[in-house]
């Protein structure tokens, strides 16, 4: 019965979208009806294909399968995001690299939310939901909840991703950063995190532990609250529903304050909390102890929720947005400076007495650092949203930096950290293919960042004090395009940055690759297991 | 507008001291000293049940029921 109604919705689908696709109004829309008609189509003869026949359900065995795929799908899409983060820092740095033959596809304009898209939502976003999959069912002791509801999460995020990406080369875009999807990819992201939050929730509830271990408590805070956000900042209207375009329902300082209280959260739920839930398992499981104090986990938990969303009017420092408003964001922003640092050495602490695995273990090397990335980016972001700091760091490229520390040292740190720790699992490996090119990775994916974020201190501040400096009589020194001059080689330099950062990521996935067709397969267990 | 001042008022009376008094219970029940078992076990469990599920009340029943 079940079958038929998916079978039927999938044809209606097709059908819907194939009569969109005539009646399109702009190009990219057109597309997007074409390409979900042929998705549509596709899963139809699948499902067709499966039509009532039985299909058991292993209670014994773990979901792994759709974490293998997530597992690809964030490699894939980190080597992708951050090739488009190389080319456009070149773009910057040489802007003959803006294409004539490809301008209106592949200028900066177009391939800069690409990267920052690519990077947070394909590459970290697969990430939390293949680990949090591989976290909440190792921790709850059963098997995901949903049968091949956990599959649809997979397959629909990734659907997204595509129409997301492909949308903004061909300028699709509703113009707020980080949410710059329109109102039907918007839509079916909906979807697709409702049933992501069923799936973690119902295999919570079926657990067989007494407690729910922490690293859940992260995870699901990541999804509620990312359901609220893109909820409430993609609330639009549609010109039409055969075209792209919708308009906000918000609008003027209003929608500035909820694109920021999406943006800033978008910080802390997804790239904070969700990759805490990553920390809270796998830095205790490589390190093969319990988390330093349980206790402080609970702590830092709450804190972090309840002060975290109160932080982003300090993004609107010195605009429109009334005095109070910014001052409030200020001060949360800087009482976080606690929870965040009470994680940290939570997670540094969890060494204590192994601390020589430092020395022996390249991927306990990375979770560390990633830890001390997460430290820093927490210390150096209070800092920045402070009025009087802000006043010089806001709109230069320290707040890239600040990002970029963030965002490349702690969530792609500690996301190497996992890939590294899942796949000779997954794929019932006796280890990694390679230490040493872990050890090659680490420290071009180091060197890289510091590169980077250095390069962007200097450039930042520079930019800062060039655009306030006046002479005697109250003229302004600098002219905008001096300041562009000025940057030349710090822009080179984060560029090279990058290109390690980049370079490291390739040899993982090289790695992983041998590690999956060439290390030597894990030994049975040895252990003798009842008949079922 | 009145609609605003009335949420305002709610906001910085009632939800403060709602929201206030949630968390202090968090840290409280974190702190709590007969918690301290259930949460040294808790910090434990990620080393059970690494391969397969946990069989049927073997460990625990399912938390619903």
């Amino acid at each position: 019965m079940w079958d038929y109604v998916k079978l039927i919705a999938l044809g209606m689908v097709a059908l819907c979208s194939a009569i969109i696709a005539n009646y399109a109004r702009d190009f990219g829309y057109e597309l997007h009806a074409i390409l979900v008609t042929g998705v549509a189509a596709v899963v139809f003869i699948w499902q067709l294909r499966q039509m009532e026949q039985p299909r058991p359900v292993p209670t014994n065995e773990y979901m792994d399968g759709v974490i293998r795929a997530g597992v690809i799908a964030t490699a894939f899409w980190g080597v992708v995001g951050f090739l488009a983060g190389v080319f456009i820092a070149s773009q910057l740095a040489f802007p003959a690299l803006n294409f004539q033959w490809a301008e209106g596809y592949m200028n900066f304009g177009r391939l800069r939310p690409l990267h920052t898209s690519a990077v947070i939502f394909a590459f970290g976003g697969n990430a939390l939901i293949a680990t949090s999959f591989y976290v909440v069912q190792r921790t709850s002791a059963v098997r995901l909840w949903g049968g091949n509801a956990a599959w649809f999460v997979f397959w629909g995020y990734n659907l997204f991703i595509v129409l997301a990406a492909s949308g903004y080369v061909l300028g699709i875009t509703q113009a707020k950063e980080y949410a710059e999807p329109e109102w039907y990819m918007d839509l079916w992201l909906t979807i697709v995190w409702l049933v992501y939050l069923a799936v973690f929730l119902g295999t919570i509830l079926r657990r067989r532990e007494p407690h729910i271990y922490v690293a859940n408590w992260f995870y699901l805070s990541f999804i509620v609250t990312i359901a609220m956000l893109h909820v409430f900042n993609n609330l639009s209207i549609p010109v039409s529903i055969f075209g792209s375009k919708s308009v906000q329902v918000f609008s003027g300082v209003q929608d500035a304050m909820v694109q920021w209280w999406y943006g800033h959260n978008a910080v802390g739920f997804f790239l904070t909390a969700g990759f805490l839930g990553m920390m809270y398992y796998f830095v205790p499981k490589q390190a093969e102890r319990p988390v330093y104090s349980y206790k402080l986990s609970i702590i830092h938990f709450w804190a972090l929720i309840f002060l975290y969303i109160w932080a982003g009017p300090h993004h609107l420092h010195y605009t429109a947005l009334p005095d109070w408003a910014s001052t409030l964001g200020m001060v949360f922003s800087i009482m976080l400076w606690m929870p965040s640092w009470g994680g940290m050495i939570n997670g540094l602490m969890t060494l204590s007495g192994a601390w020589d695995k430092l020395r022996t273990d390249p991927i306990m090397r990375m979770m560390v650092v990633s830890v001390g990335f997460y430290g820093m980016s927490t210390f150096e972001g209070p800092m920045m949203s402070i009025k009087t700091v802000n006043s010089l760091s806001h709109y230069t490229d320290w707040t890239i930096g600040h990002v970029h520390s963030g965002a490349l040292g702690w969530n792609g740190m500690i996301t190497f950290g996992a890939l590294y720790f899942l796949t000779p699992r997954l794929w019932n490996r006796e280890r990694l293919y390679s230490s040493r090119l872990v050890s090659w990775h680490f420290w071009l994916a180091t060197i890289g960042i510091v590169l980077y974020a250095a390069s962007m201190w200097v450039s930042g501040i520079m930019e800062g004090l060039m655009w306030r400096e006046v002479d005697a009589q109250g003229y302004l020194v600098n002219s905008f395009a001096d300041t562009v001059v000025a940057r030349h080689p710090m822009l080179l330099a984060r560029a090279i940055g990058g290109g390690m950062y980049l370079t490291g990521a390739l040899i993982m996935v090289y790695n992983l690759w041998k590690t999956v067709t060439s290390a030597p397969e894990r030994a049975p267990d040895t252990a003798a297991v009842p008949a079922e | 507008m009145e609609q605003f001042e009335t949420m305002q008022q709610f906001a910085l009376s009632w939800a403060l001291v709602f929201l206030t008094a949630v968390f202090v219970a968090a840290v409280v029940w974190a702190f709590w000293p007969g918690n301290r078992k259930a949460q040294d076990e808790a910090a434990k469990s990620i080393f059970r049940n690494e391969d397969r599920p946990a069989r049927d009340g073997s460990t625990f029943k399912e938390a619903w029921k």
